[in-house]
């Protein structure tokens, strides 16, 4: 569970402060489906940053599954990234010169699990997700949607509790978009939490609670009752 | 992590640049090769030359006529000094301690042996001389003792120059004339080799007092006295000092002993040696500049690659180690094959020329590896701590 209460991030530009996240307090139950939508510079990336503790707030408190993370050392924030919270990027940002397997198994590596259960972790994921023939492949001889596939595999490899994934799609043709945006759901429906930040509406509407922000502040919060799973419909 | 997977890491980097890597760890290769080398062939020269001053024992001390400051400079230069005599020299046999006494003149002239001849080194000197220096006769005998003043006409060849004028005949008893003069040769010494820069088979020994009427001088070159072990160097000295003092009314001698020869050995190696570690300091110094430009462009090159490991749980100082490791590995990887280039060369050069000795001391092969990586370990903890120290978010959104 995601508890934030009072936050408030502020950036010194020049001798301007720009506030990008303006007093945000909001809970987040754990296994939700929640979409983060909003004009560009609204501060969704802030907020995504911050959840995933690679950034402090300013002022204001962030509890993770009851425990207040903001006061946690480096050392801490970083075990506690590498166990409970995966990261999606619009960017893939996957390491050039290592395989898809590689990739995948750097949380591990860097958890210091012994490379027996490492292989079959890997293995299993990237069976999961359809990149088992992948699995040897480097980056650049992968499509842009299995680049990101293999990120997710990256993200999920550690079973964190969170995913957080920021335009995962930006970077993907409407296809493979919609491909990664039902493999994130199916995480979702085993489990786990999956905040994205998107500002594509389409892909936005298909969560079940929708926030958007405007100028740092939470503008609304729609929890979407009616909302139809669209499971494996193609689109 | 564990240390296989931080190689690893360290490792598909580095390879990942195979070319840049290669460069950068040249730049500490060559630096260790050359103070390898340098340091092989400069031991090999002290060792070589030890053993050139050992061989004659330990127990030498020469005396020459002149006071010489230790800068060298003759104080005694008016004429005031005596001559070294032979007298002198039969004194010092007197001395309790003296195991050998060894008045040397030495000078070029011609040796002529029915009608062969050769310009060779002679060597005027005394009975005591294969004792003093350790040498052989092979056949016949050597200069007997005899009246130091007037000496008989005596002279023993050495085995080169025996080769020369005789060839495979027996040189024993037959006559050979040196400036005039004919000697007797009465005995071959076994061949020596050359001894810092001394033909000692390309000689002949005549009696002190015969090579200084043959060279007209009166003063004989150098007195060397070879005492009993188990003297210490300071009472044959002062004995020495105060025997030739009584006879010359004046310290006017400069006594030289072993050691003394070894300490400006060893001083004159300890220049080579600074000149050696400057230069490979400088070679090496450029290195370690290598690696830092080298870390610097792959920090900027891999800041989105440092943010993602972050956001995947590194932890600051992971970070800090995966770069400093890379440092170090390109240096301990320049200083390996350096060591590989250095005393390959030395070897190279000890084959080509035999001469010329060489000997690479373990404990230097250590050392240069050790410097190597502390060279690594200073020139990559700036640029890692930069790498660790970055903004995560700040890393993921650069381009
Ligand atoms: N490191 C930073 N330094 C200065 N300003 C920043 C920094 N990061 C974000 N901002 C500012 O904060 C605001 C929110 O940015 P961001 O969260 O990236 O927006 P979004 O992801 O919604 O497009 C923007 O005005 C942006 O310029
Ligand atoms: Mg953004």
């Amino acid at each position: 569970m995601i508890e934030l209460a009072e936050i408030h991030r502020d950036f010194l530009v020049g001798d301007q402060v720009v506030h990008a996240l303006d007093d945000v307090t909001m809970t987040i139950e754990s296994g939700e489906y929640v979409s983060i939508m909003g004009p560009s510079g609204s501060g969704k990336s802030t907020l995504l940053n911050l959840l995933g503790l690679l950034d402090r707030p300013t002022s204001g408190v962030y509890c993770l599954n009851g425990q207040d993370v903001t006061s946690l050392s480096d050392i801490e924030q970083a075990q506690v990234r590498n166990r409970e919270i995966g990261f999606v990027f619009q960017m893939f940002h996957l390491v050039p010169r290592l395989t898809a397997a590689e990739n995948v198994e750097l949380p591990l590596i860097l958890a210091g699990m012994l490379p027996e259960r490492r292989k079959t972790k890997v293995a299993d994921v990237l069976e999961d997700l359809g990149l088992a023939d992948r699995s040897h492949h480097k980056p650049d001889q992968l499509s842009g949607g299995q680049r990101q596939r293999v990120a997710i595999a990256r993200a999920t490899v550690t079973e964190p509790r969170v995913l957080l994934a920021d335009e995962p799609t930006g970077n993907l043709d409407h296809k493979s978009g919609t491909d990664v945006i039902r493999i994130l759901e199916q995480l979702n429906e085993r489990g786990i939490t999956l905040i994205m930040v998107t500002h594509d509406p389409e892909m936005g509407q298909r969560a079940r609670r929708q926030l958007r922000m405007i100028d740092g502040r939470l503008h609304s919060d729609v929890l979407n009752s009616d909302h139809v799973h669209h499971g494996n419909e193609a689109s | 992590m564990r240390t296989r997977d931080f190689l690893n890491l360290t490792g598909t980097s580095l390879i990942a640049h195979r070319m840049r890597s290669f460069l950068t760890s040249l730049g500490i290769s060559v630096g260790i090769a050359a103070v390898v080398l340098l340091t092989s062939i400069g031991e090999g020269l002290h060792q070589f030359v030890l053993s050139e001053f050992t061989q004659f024992g330990t127990t030498l001390i020469s005396i020459n006529p002149g006071k010489t400051t230790t800068s060298g400079a003759n104080v005694g230069g008016f004429g005031t000094e005596r001559p070294l005599t032979i007298e002198d020299s039969e004194a010092l046999k007197r001395l309790p301690y003296a195991r050998a006494v060894v008045p040397l003149v030495q000078g070029n002239a011609e040796v002529e042996a029915d009608n062969r001849r050769r310009r060779t080194t002679i060597y005027g000197s005394g009975s005591e001389w294969p004792e003093a220096y350790n040498m052989r006769v092979k056949s016949g005998r050597f200069l007997p003792e005899d009246d130091p003043v007037a000496p008989r006409a005596f002279a023993v060849l050495g085995s080169k120059l025996r080769q020369e004028l005789f060839g495979e005949r027996n040189p024993l008893g037959q006559r050979i004339t040196i400036g005039g003069s004919r000697y007797r040769v009465i005995g071959v010494m076994e061949s020596k080799g050359t001894v810092l820069g001394f033909d000692l088979d390309d000689t002949v020994y005549i009696p002190a007092a015969r090579a200084l009427s043959l060279f007209n001088k009166d003063t004989l070159f150098q007195i060397d006295v070879m005492y009993e072990e188990g003297t210490t160097v300071d009472t044959v000295v002062d004995g020495i000092k105060s025997l030739l003092e009584a006879r010359h009314d004046r310290e006017d001698v400069t006594i030289t002993t072993q050691q003394q020869m070894l300490d400006v050995l060893g001083s004159v190696l300890d220049v080579l040696t600074f000149a050696v570690a400057a230069i490979g300091g400088i070679s090496l110094l450029v290195g370690a500049i290598g690696i830092v430009t080298i870390m610097t462009i792959a920090i900027n090159e891999r800041t989105n690659e440092i943010g993602l490991l972050r956001a995947l749980g590194a932890r600051q100082s992971q970070v800090l180690s995966l770069f400093l490791g890379e440092a170090i590995v390109l240096a301990a990887v320049g200083g390996l094959s350096g060591l590989v280039l250095g005393i390959g060369i030395a070897q190279l050069l000890h084959l080509a020329l035999p001469a010329l000795p060489v000997h690479t001391p373990v404990i230097y092969v250590l050392l240069a590896e050790a410097v190597a990586v502390v060279i690594g370990l200073l020139a990559g903890v700036l640029p890692a701590r930069r790498a660790a120290l970055l903004d995560p978010v700040e890393a993921l959104r650069s381009e």
